[in-house]
């Protein structure tokens, strides 16, 4: 039996180095995709899914959909804006509810980390791999399917704010929705059905305007209808605007409707994020 | 065994300190009305059967849960500020300077699968102000062997021994352990043991909860027994329930085979007598007395 008298409590803690922020976001980001490219499904189907599209349907389909616009160019880009949906939205509307499920995301509550680190994190990740999908399914479709890369400044802009908007409703949308699963296993059950929904009706596999006028009107509700329009006008002949159902690519709507889905995926992800699942509090 | 801790020689200085604690889940009221307070350098071990509100309160107290009534002082912070809440806010500065003392071992673990355990507790040290070097935590918690391990190729006790380097990673004041050597076998929970007295030797608070009474007896220098959300009882193990005052159990192996025994206040006496009976060795001789599992199960069973 011992008695034990506590010794004082020793202070001799070392020189306090708190990371700046820049530097937090960015272990965050590369703990992200390391996480992602670790896990061998999520890199096949995120950055192999559109490759494998484009394949697939520029060699089914090879006719011209307009005087000097084959199917393929307009697939192409039905095809990137359907990839950085994929990463952003679904990639997140999947995942996070498997962390939340697994308690990783109670694990970093317990931690001083800022809260908004976690969600930098993320980001990093989506652009990340939202840059390498499209450098990806470009350098396909330009070797294999005779694809033009913009060639004036003004498309190369149209095409960086495009996508940033794009990519960044689809991002705050992703991690809204991830709420909504209950569990791990519900997350790609909720978020799979609505992106293949909005697949087909936002005139990806189809020429929009081919389709019944009730579907235009409500794909044109949500993003990837006008991330794709928007995208058709970085890649698609001037002409080809007359052909849309506004008779332009109507650029200004594009930024209009991708910006409000940004603010309301904001709103949904302040008002709705949980750290930890339903039966946790 | 540790006996004769005096907390009277130190500050008074409180760590926890909680008085009127509610919580209700809908009509299940899961606290009502807990006190209690845990000393500055103390380890605390929390007792009570599933369901009795000790995790409700665990969550309250780090910062994870609100509450419906009562005061809560963690380290002299309200947890609820930490959380951000309408009753308290505390600013980011604060609260990430909260968190960075309190260190939280969770019930369930936090998987990241593929990750290494090195990964793990090096991006979690980044975290904190003055973490602690990864290396010696892995070390010191036993997975120097496993540090380029895959986090789920560990087993159910690495896995645990993990959320508790992730835990200490922070050189923590305050650290709270919800279960923590579940799954551990008999050999990694001495080690466990070993690794918890060295953190409280060196100052560390500890809060505990456990099914483990011989864990609580070997740990804690105080044990409180939670029922029916409330804290029935708070004394050192060995006293808890009026231990020292209970009888003794002598028991003995008569001629004819039969164990026979004795409830005694005098089992020395007894004992004596019995010695004389069989002109020495008594057969079978055991004398015992209540464990601290007897008692804690006595008294929960009262209610």
């Amino acid at each position: 039996m011992t008695t034990t008298t506590k010794p004082a409590a020793p202070v001799a803690a070392p020189a306090t180095r708190r990371l700046g922020p820049a530097r937090l976001a960015l272990r965050q980001g590369r703990l992200e995709i390391r996480q992602f490219l670790r896990s061998r499904e999520s890199v096949v189907f995120t950055l192999g899914f559109p490759v494998i599209m484009v394949l697939i349907f520029a060699s089914i389909f090879k006719d011209e959909i307009a005087p000097g616009v084959s199917y393929t160019q307009y697939f192409v880009t039905g095809m990137i804006a359907t990839g950085l949906m994929t990463v952003s939205f679904q990639n997140l509307g999947i995942w996070i509810p498997i962390e939340r499920d697994r308690g990783v995301l109670k694990r970093y509550r317990g931690t001083p980390m800022p809260k908004w680190v976690w969600f930098a994190g993320k980001v990093i990740m989506v652009l990340v791999t939202g840059v390498v999908m499209t450098a990806l399914l470009l350098a396909v479709s330009v070797t294999l399917f005779d694809l033009d890369l913009p060639g004036t400044a003004t498309a190369w802009l149209t095409f960086g704010w495009v996508s940033t908007l794009g990519i960044t409703a689809c991002t705050l949308c992703g991690i809204a929705i991830s709420s909504l699963a209950r569990t791990a296993r519900s997350g790609s059950a909720v978020v799979t059905p609505v992106a293949l929904v909005l697949q087909f009706i936002s005139g990806v596999f189809f020429v929009f305007t081919n389709l019944p006028d009730w579907m235009q009107q409500v794909a044109a509700i949500f993003p990837l209808k006008w991330m794709c329009q928007g995208l058709r006008a970085v890649f698609l002949p001037e002409s080809f605007g007359a052909q849309e159902p506004g008779g332009s690519f109507e650029l200004t709507r594009v930024a209009l409707v991708l910006a409000a889905w940004c603010v309301i995926g904001l709103v949904l992800c302040l008002t709705t994020f949980r750290w930890t699942t339903r039966r946790d509090g | 065994m540790l006996v004769g801790r005096t907390l009277g020689g130190m500050s008074d200085e409180v760590a926890i300190r909680v008085r009127g604690l509610r919580k209700a889940y809908g009509d299940n009221v899961a606290v009502a009305g807990l006190d209690l307070d845990v000393h500055r350098g103390e380890v605390f071990a929390l007792l009570g059967p599933n369901g009795a509100g000790k995790s409700t309160t665990v969550e309250i107290l780090e910062g994870y849960r609100r509450r419906d009534a009562g005061e809560v002082q963690v380290l002299g912070i309200d947890p609820e500020s930490v959380l951000g809440t309408r009753r308290a806010r505390s600013s980011e500065g604060l609260a990430a300077d909260w968190r960075s003392r309190v260190g939280i071992v969770l019930q369930g673990t936090g998987e990241f699968d593929e990750l290494t355990v090195a990964e793990v507790v090096s991006h979690f040290a980044g975290f904190y102000p003055s973490g602690d070097d990864p290396d010696k935590v892995i070390e010191r918690v036993g997975l120097a062997g496993k540090a380029r391990a895959r986090t789920h190729t560990l087993s159910g006790g690495q896995k645990r021994r993990l959320d508790v380097a992730l835990g200490i990673i922070g050189r923590p004041a305050l650290l709270f352990l919800d279960e923590p050597t579940t799954g551990f076998d008999p050999e990694a929970r001495r080690e466990f043991w070993e690794l918890i007295r060295d953190l409280s030797a060196a100052g560390t608070t500890i809060v505990l909860t456990t099914h483990y009474l011989d864990e609580a007896e070997a740990l804690a220098d105080r044990v409180g027994v939670i029922a029916g959300g409330r804290l029935i009882e708070v004394a050192a193990p060995d006293s808890l329930g009026r231990r020292r005052e209970a009888l003794a159990t002598v028991s003995w192996r008569t001629p004819d085979g039969q164990v026979e025994s004795a409830e005694s206040a005098t089992p020395t006496a007894l004992v004596t007598e019995l010695a004389a009976r069989f002109g020495g060795e008594v057969p079978g001789l055991t004398v015992t007395r209540p464990t601290l599992e007897d008692i804690y199960l006595r008294m929960i069973g009262q209610r």
